[in-house]
C-alpha cells in the first residue's frame, strides 16, 4: 500500500517549469531519497508534498488522503530543514512541544512525547537549553526530535546535513540511518549528496530539470542506469564515455566500435537507437583494469593519490579524457602510455 | 624568550602611541566638554535665583541652591492668560506619546513582518511607497491633514494629534521592522507553518518575542519624535489639548516684564527630561539593535 502518491504532479513559476509530471509512489516504512544537481527540483518536490508550495496541476495523496487542499499541519507531515530553523527564543522543550501545544494536546501528553522523543534521540539533558547553546549536530537533533514529536505519517527531511562539518555529517547519516531502522517512518530525503543518496535509500529518486530521470534501489541504479544522466550523476569518479557507433544490435546487447575500441555484449540502454547510430560507451572508472593487451589506450595527465584511492586521469590518443580508480596504488606516472581492459557486462551503451 | 624581553621594554614605538593616545583622549575630553557647556549652563542657571543672575557670571556656579524655579516651571509659570506651569501640558504629551508610540510601533511590525516574510506582489512597491513618505516635509502636509481632521471629527483633540503620529511614524517603524525581519531565515516561518501555527500566531509567538531589540530601538526613535514634535502640536491642538513643547514656547515667548531665566531654563529641562531619560535606560538596546539583526538559530 502506498503511503504517498504523486500522480502527474506539475509546478510552475510565472512561465518556467520546475516540476515536470512527477509520478511517484512510496511505501510504508520507505526510505525514499530525492537527489539530483541543484535547480533539479528537489526541495520543491518536497515542500510541494509538504504543503509549503501550491500545485499547479496534479494529486498529492499521502495516507490514502489527497492533501492538496490541506495546509502544511494537517498533511500528517513533519519537516527537518537544512537551517534546522529552530525557534531561537524557546527552550529545546518549547521547540519540540510548539506544535502540540498549538494542537491543544493536554500538558502531561506533550511532556510524556517530549521525553520519549528525547529518550530516543538520547537528548534529555539539553531539554532546558536554547538553540544558542547547542553545537551543530545537537542542532540537527532537535530539529529531528520536533519532527519525531508530531508522530507523523511521513517525514520531510530537505538537506539536512548540508550545514555539518564533514565528520559530523558521517555521523548524523548513520544515525539518521538507525533512526529509521528504530521507528520504521516513511521519509522522504533530499539531497545533492550521491553518497547520502547511496548509503541511507532504500529508494533512489534522480531527477533533473523537474523530472523524474530514474527509480529504483541504490546498488540498481549504480549498475543499470536508464540514462546517461543517472550514469554520470551517481558514482565517483564519474562514469567515463567514449564516443562512437552502434554496430549490430542482438535482443539486450550490441556491440560497439569506436575510439580504437571493437567491445562485443554490452548493455543497450538506448533501445530505440539501431545499428550504425551514434552512441555512447560507458564504463566505470573502476570498472577499467590494467592490461597490457588491452585495447583502451591513454597517456596520463594526472595522478592523484587518495590514499584509499588512486584516480589517475588519462586522455586517448583522439583527445577523449577518461579516468581510471584502483584500490591499490599503482606505479604510474605522468606522461606514461598504459592499456586497459574491461568485462563487457560491466559497460553501457547510451 | 627573545620575543617575551623584546615585548617587555617600552619601544620608541609604543611611546610614540602613548601620546597620540593622550592626545586624542584630551580632544575627546574638549569636544565633551564644549557639548555639555549649555547644559551645564542650563542646570546652574534653573538653581539661582533671578537676582544672581542678573548680578552674577552665566556659567558661576550658583551661590545658593533653590528650587524655586522649577517650582514655578512645573505648577505656577503663565501661558499666556493661564498661570498652571507646564503640568497639564506634560500630561497631554503623555496621552500622546504613549498611545501615538505604541500604536505606531504595532504597526510597523506588523508591516514588517508581512513585507519581509510573506512577500506579495506588489511587497517592495509599497514598501518604496512607505519609504517615500518617511521624506515627505511635515510642512507640506498641514493643510491637507487639517481637513482630514476635521471630517473626521478629531480636530483640535489628543486623539486626533495620536492619529497625525501614528500615520508619519508608519514608514519609519515599518522600515526598522522590515529590515530586522528580513534577516530572520524564512524557515522559521515554514517550520513555524508545518507546525500549525497561522499569520498572526508566527506573529505572536515567533517574531514578536525575537524583537526586542529593534523594539527598543523604534520605541526611542518615535517617542523622541513625538515628544518633541512642535509643528503638529501647534498646528493640531487647541487651548487644553496643547503637547509640552508649545506650551514650554508660550512660557518663553508671551511673558512681559522681567524675563525669568530661571523658570524658562527649568522648563525647558522638564520639557527635555522623558527624551533623556528614555535614551539612558534603554540606550545600549538602542545601540544593540542597530547594529545587531540577524538571529542565528
Amino acid at each position: 500500500m502506498a503511503q504517498v502518491e504523486l500522480n502527474n504532479v506539475n509546478k510552475s513559476f510565472a512561465h518556467v517549469d520546475v516540476i515536470r509530471n512527477v509520478n511517484l509512489e512510496i511505501n510504508k516504512g520507505e526510505f525514499v531519497v530525492f537527489v539530483g544537481p541543484s535547480g533539479c527540483g528537489k526541495s520543491t518536490l518536497l515542500r510541494l508534498i509538504a504543503g509549503l508550495e501550491t500545485l499547479t496541476s496534479g494529486e498529492i495523496v499521502i495516507a490514502d488522503r489527497p492533501v492538496m487542499d490541506l495546509p502544511p499541519s494537517e498533511r500528517g507531515i513533519a519537516m527537518v530543514f537544512q537551517s534546522y530553523a529552530l525557534y531561537p527564543h524557546m527552550s529545546v522543550f518549547h521547540n519540540m512541544a510548539f506544535s502540540l501545544s498549538l494542537n491543544k494536546v493536554p500538558k502531561a501528553e506533550i511532556k510524556e512525547r517530549v521525553e520519549n522523543a528525547a529518550r530516543i534521540l538520547q537528548m534529555e539533558h539539553l531539554l532546558d537549553r536554547r538553540p544558542a547553546a547547542l553545537s551543530g549536530g545537537q542542532r540537527q537533533r532537535v530539529a529531528i526530535g520536533r519532527a519525531i514529536v508530531r508522530n507523523p505519517d511521513v517525514f520531510l527531511f530537505d538537506e539536512p546535513l548540508s550545514n555539518l562539518d564533514a565528520a559530523l555529517r558521517h555521523d548524523t547519516r548513520v544515525e539518521i540511518a538507525k533512526l529509521h531502522k528504530q521507528l520504521g517512518a516513511t521519509t522522504i530525503y533530499v539531497t545533492h549528496d550521491q553518497v547520502e543518496a547511496m548509503t541511507l535509500a532504500d529508494k533512489i529518486v534522480v531527477l533533473k530539470d523537474g523530472e523524474v530521470m530514474q527509480v529504483g534501489a541504490p546498488m540498481e541504479l549504480f549498475n543499470q542506469p536508464d540514462n546517461e544522466f543517472v550514469a554520470s550523476f551517481l558514482g565517483s569518479p564519474k562514469m567515463n564515455f567514449f564516443e562512437g557507433t552502434l554496430a549490430d544490435v542482438s535482443g539486450e546487447t550490441a556491440s560497439f566500435a569506436g575510439e580504437g575500441l571493437n567491445v562485443q555484449g554490452v548493455r543497450l540502454v538506448s533501445k530505440n537507437k539501431t545499428a550504425g547510430a551514434s552512441v555512447k560507451l560507458g564504463i566505470r572508472p573502476q570498472h577499467l583494469t590494467l592490461d597490457p593487451s588491452g585495447s583502451l589506450k591513454g597517456e596520463i595527465t594526472l595522478v592523484e593519490r587518495l590514499g584509499t584511492e588512486t584516480v589517475v586521469e588519462l586522455s586517448t590518443s583522439s583527445g577523449t579524457s577518461f579516468r581510471f580508480a584502483s584500490p591499490e596504488s599503482p606505479d604510474l606516472e605522468v606522461g606514461q602510455t598504459v592499456a586497459f581492459s574491461f568485462e563487457a557486462e560491466r559497460a553501457h551503451l547510451f | 624568550m627573545a620575543d617575551l624581553t623584546y615585548s617587555q621594554s617600552p619601544s620608541k614605538g609604543s611611546f610614540g602611541k602613548l601620546i597620540l593616545r593622550w592626545i586624542l583622549y584630551i580632544l575627546l575630553a574638549l569636544f565633551a566638554l564644549y557639548y555639555l557647556m549649555p547644559l551645564f549652563v542650563m542646570v546652574t542657571t534653573s538653581l539661582k535665583s533671578l537676582e544672581e543672575i542678573r548680578t552674577g557670571s552665566l556659567i558661576a556656579l550658583p551661590r545658593e541652591i533653590t528650587f524655586d524655579a522649577w517650582k514655578t516651571a512645573w505648577s505656577g509659570a503663565c501661558t499666556g492668560i493661564q498661570c498652571e506651569g507646564l503640568q497639564p501640558y506634560f500630561w497631554n504629551s503623555v496621552l500622546l506619546a504613549v498611545p501615538a508610540v505604541a500604536l505606531s510601533t504595532l504597526i510597523g511590525a506588523l508591516n514588517g513582518y508581512v513585507i519581509a516574510q510573506w512577500q506579495f506582489r506588489g511587497a517592495n512597491l509599497i514598501f518604496s511607497l512607505m519609504l517615500f513618505g518617511c521624506f515627505i516635509p511635515f510642512q507640506v502636509v498641514l493643510l491637507p491633514m487639517a481637513r482630514l481632521l476635521g471630517m473626521m471629527g478629531l480636530a483640535g483633540s489628543i486623539p486626533g494629534l495620536v492619529f497625525v503620529h501614528v500615520i508619519y511614524g508608519i514608514g519609519f517603524t515599518t522600515l526598522f521592522f522590515r529590515n530586522y525581519y528580513v534577516s530572520i531565515p524564512a524557515e522559521l516561518v515554514k517550520a513555524a507553518k508545518v507546525d500549525g501555527a497561522n499569520f498572526f500566531r508566527i506573529f505572536w509567538s515567533i517574531f514578536l518575542p525575537l524583537s526586542l531589540p529593534i523594539i527598543v530601538v523604534t520605541v526611542i526613535w518615535q517617542f523622541t519624535q513625538i515628544w518633541n514634535d512642535f509643528l503638529f502640536g501647534v498646528s493640531f491642538s487647541q487651548a487644553g489639548t496643547q503637547p509640552i513643547t508649545v506650551a514650554l514656547n508660550n512660557i518663553v515667548n508671551s511673558t512681559t516684564g522681567v524675563k525669568e531665566y530661571n523658570v524658562d531654563m527649568a522648563a525647558a529641562i522638564i520639557a527635555a527630561l522623558p527624551t533623556l531619560f528614555v535614551y539612558v535606560f534603554a540606550g545600549k538596546y538602542f545601540i544593540r539593535g542597530l547594529t545587531a539583526g540577524s538571529v542565528k538559530g
